[in-house]
């Protein structure tokens, strides 16, 4: 069973996007003369896009979310005059290459679109985007999450709304840890000595698994502290041996170079099959993950806890680990009508709890504070009460954390270079290293000036 | 008895000395293992709901029988997308496909019959074209697509398929082998015009180098995935391999809905045609594919 295409297929892709990206980066600097175009209609106020709601329209909204369709009806019985053509144009890297071949076309790009955070600077600093600041969206900071508020912002211009967020903590398999006799580590010493207890009393079972993941190893140099991507304008710095890259690479190499890594992605059939009968321990992975656990594993029920994630120092710490939002595109020919669907979609009461039933786990301050979210008990988690221990998570974020403006394009030739340490089990600054030479070159070849 | 001797000895398959059969049989066994064990797969997994996917053994039945449950949700799922791909992916193979063999059984033959300047400058072009895989040409297809604004439409995926160089270069080779021009001459002396001769002499002549380029065509079309993958976006004109991908992802990433049980299917029902007209049209493939091959 293959869920994902083929690495010829996502190469070819990934060259297509590529392609794209150098040309928007070179006309983001021209473009000065036609951006007054939108922005203009607006008057600058929230007045306006409440006006636009009443209006009405036609928009369409690319989103692979499950509950977007529920999220649509919903938004149009409360706004009878406007109709979405809710599209699935694909899931995560797929969408992305759809969206950029729009752009480059100048045209086929919906009103609205769902991006993953790693995404947002590629798109938002190639002026794919329309700043949303103009419309008084900067009011709306404090009902978010520090960290997703971050990663849809540039400064003062806005370029989008987050929808679900994922700081990082462990999910672990108690009867697997209790039958190794093994204590839930705290930090990742601890870790690493649980991931040889649990291998060596059953030879099938891993701590976790782990083949290579550009997504997994970035959120985990965000939480070692590192701050290996840093951009200004067209100039980016990149430097995957900063102190924080090389502690994530030193501590992991441990389980790398001594195999106590299972050997197959997540996601892959093996992965639910090592969820659901205890062959995989323990997953490090973002706080989306339960509902998940319970669709896909659900012979695992009653087996699993939420711990928070493990630290190098025993202080709290921790790191986003996927999630997104929404934003509205250049292309939009009503973007106060877009940018109105968008506030509803992540803002207001009725779409986020919405989104919440479908297994989705917010960033918004308010219901990561609530009392009924909190005091939500899974019978799949033995009862425990996951949310305390998964929002606490969302105030540990540590700060300073950026994507690179082409992460898209990085992330897909991760498997290339530090992929190769993973395989051969050598040394994975070896691997960051190539990776950071693959990435200079690309960046410089797009029109960015890189480490200059 | 010497001459007999002889006859045998220079035998490949030496009855005398049977361990080159039997190393045959070894490899065609392995083979046909190698073919078979992920069709048997999917025979089996069909028959198991999401949760026994992950639960059992691959090459089994698992407690839960879910087969007919399975093709029902599978049409039923999404209001029947699975119908309105299928509907796409028929479109594509009929208007796709069919064109695509018309194209090369006209022009092949244009080329094998007539003498006109230029022709061998074609041939290479053609032959050049064979060479180049078609994934290799998708994305400068998807460009000039979309200057011409048709991507998102079904022609982005109809109008590239209609191309077959190898369709092209197999009619031309057939037709020079089994047209011969001393019927086209005598066609043309008792008053046919040239359309009436090709259509009711030289399509029938044809015809076996038809069915094969029919089955060529039909075959890359139906299971076209990255022309129709770069060029759509709206789920709605997805043939059945993109949309059964759709689905596959669905187990991806927060808020993860994996439908496994109806994936698989979903491919079981979609390789069935394929495995239907390769049995009805195999003779015909056979014959088409060695024509040509011994010169009369």
């Amino acid at each position: 069973m293959k869920h994902i295409p083929s690495t010829a297929t996502r190469r070819a892709l990934t060259a297509l996007a590529a392609g794209t990206v150098a040309a928007i980066a070179l006309a983001g600097c021209s473009a000065g003369a036609d951006d007054g175009g939108s922005e203009s209609a607006g008057d600058g106020s929230f007045d306006s896009i409440e006006a636009a709601l009443e209006t009405g329209g036609e928009i369409t909204y690319w989103s692979w979310t499950p509950s977007a369709e529920a999220q649509v009806a919903a938004f149009e019985e409360a706004y009878p005059n406007v109709k979405v053509n809710l599209v699935n144009a694909g899931t995560n890297n797929e969408e992305y290459t759809k969206l950029q071949n729009a752009i480059k076309a100048g045209s086929g790009a919906p009103d609205v679109v769902q991006v993953e955070y790693y995404a947002f600077p590629q798109f938002a600093l190639t002026d794919a985007f329309v700043d949303l600041s103009q419309y008084g969206f900067g009011d709306f900071e404090d009902d978010y999450t520090a960290s997703t508020w971050n990663s849809v912002t540039d400064g003062d211009a806005i370029y989008g709304l987050p929808q679900d967020s994922g700081p990082m903590a462990l999910f672990y398999n108690k009867t697997v840890f209790d039958a190794a006799g093994v204590a839930v580590p705290t930090t990742w010493d601890e870790y690493y000595e649980a991931a040889k207890a649990i291998h060596a009393a059953d030879p099938n079972a891993y701590i976790t698994n782990d083949i290579g993941d550009a997504g997994f190893a970035t959120s985990m140099i965000w939480q070692a502290g590192g701050q290996p991507f840093t951009t200004s304008g067209t100039d980016v710095t990149l430097d995957l041996q900063d102190d924080g890259s090389k502690k994530w690479a030193d501590n992991w190499n441990r389980l790398v170079e001594e195999d106590l890594l299972a050997p197959y992605g997540s996601w892959s059939d093996e992965w639910f099959r090592g969820l659901g009968d205890g062959s995989l321990a323990t997953l490090v992975i973002g706080a989306w993950m339960p509902g998940n656990l319970i669709s896909g594993a659900p012979d695992g029920s009653g087996d699993w806890r939420v711990a928070p994630m493990p630290t190098y120092d025993g202080t709290a710490a921790t790191a986003e680990n996927g999630g997104g939002g929404q934003a509205v595109t250049k292309q939009s020919e009503n973007p106060e009508l877009a940018a109105g669907f968008l506030w509803w979609l992540n803002n207001s009461e009725e779409s986020i709890s919405t989104f919440l039933e479908s297994g989705g786990f917010p960033s918004t301050t308010a219901e990561l504070s609530s009392e009924e979210f909190l005091s939500d008990a899974p019978e799949y988690f033995g009862g425990q009460k996951i949310n305390e221990v998964l929002a606490a998570a969302a105030d540990d974020v540590v700060e300073g954390w950026n994507y690179l403006p082409y992460q898209v394009y990085a992330n897909s030739i991760f498997g290339d270079t530090v992929g190769q340490s993973y395989q051969n089990g050598t040394d994975l600054n070896e691997g960051l290293t190539a990776w950071q030479d693959a990435l200079v070159e690309y960046g410089d070849s797009q029109g960015f000036s890189v480490n200059k | 008895m010497a001459l007999a001797f002889h006859r045998q000895a220079t035998k490949r398959h030496d009855p005398m000395n049977p361990r080159n059969s039997n190393t045959l049989l070894i490899v065609m066994i392995v083979y046909a293992l190698y073919t078979l064990v992920p069709l048997v797969w999917l025979l089996f997994s069909s028959t198991k709901t999401q949760a026994g996917l992950f639960s059992s053994f691959g090459l089994w039945f698992s407690d839960d029988f879910a087969f007919f449950d399975n093709l029902v949700a599978t049409f039923s799922y999404r209001d029947g997308i699975f119908l309105r791909w299928l509907g796409n992916t028929l479109l594509y193979v009929v208007v796709g496909a069919g064109g695509a063999t018309l194209l090369a059984t006209m022009a092949g033959y244009g080329l094998a019959k007539y003498r006109f300047p230029g022709r061998r400058a074609v041939f290479a072009v053609v032959l050049g074209a064979v060479a180049v895989p078609g994934t290799a040409l998708a994305v400068p297809t998807f460009l000039l697509f979309s200057e011409l604004g048709l991507t998102n439409t079904p022609w982005a995926v109809i109008i590239p398929s209609l191309i077959s160089p190898f369709g092209l270069y197999l009619i031309w080779v057939f037709a020079t082998e089994s047209v011969p021009t001393e019927l086209l001459e005598a066609a043309r002396i008792d008053g046919a015009g040239e359309f009436r001769t090709f259509f009711t002499i030289s399509m029938r002549l044809l015809a076996p180098g038809i069915v094969t380029v029919a089955l060529f065509t039909v075959v890359a079309t139906w299971n076209n995935y990255f022309l129709p993958l770069i060029m759509l976006s709206d789920p709605d004109w997805y043939p059945l391999t993109v949309g059964l991908n759709q689905w596959s992802n669905q187990a991806i990433g927060a808020g993860s809905q994996p439908i496994y049980n109806l994936v698989i299917m979903g491919s079981l029902l979609t390789i069935i045609p394929i495995v239907i007209a390769f049995l009805l049209l195999q003779r015909f493939w056979q014959s088409g594919l060695t024509a040509g091959s011994v010169k009369q």
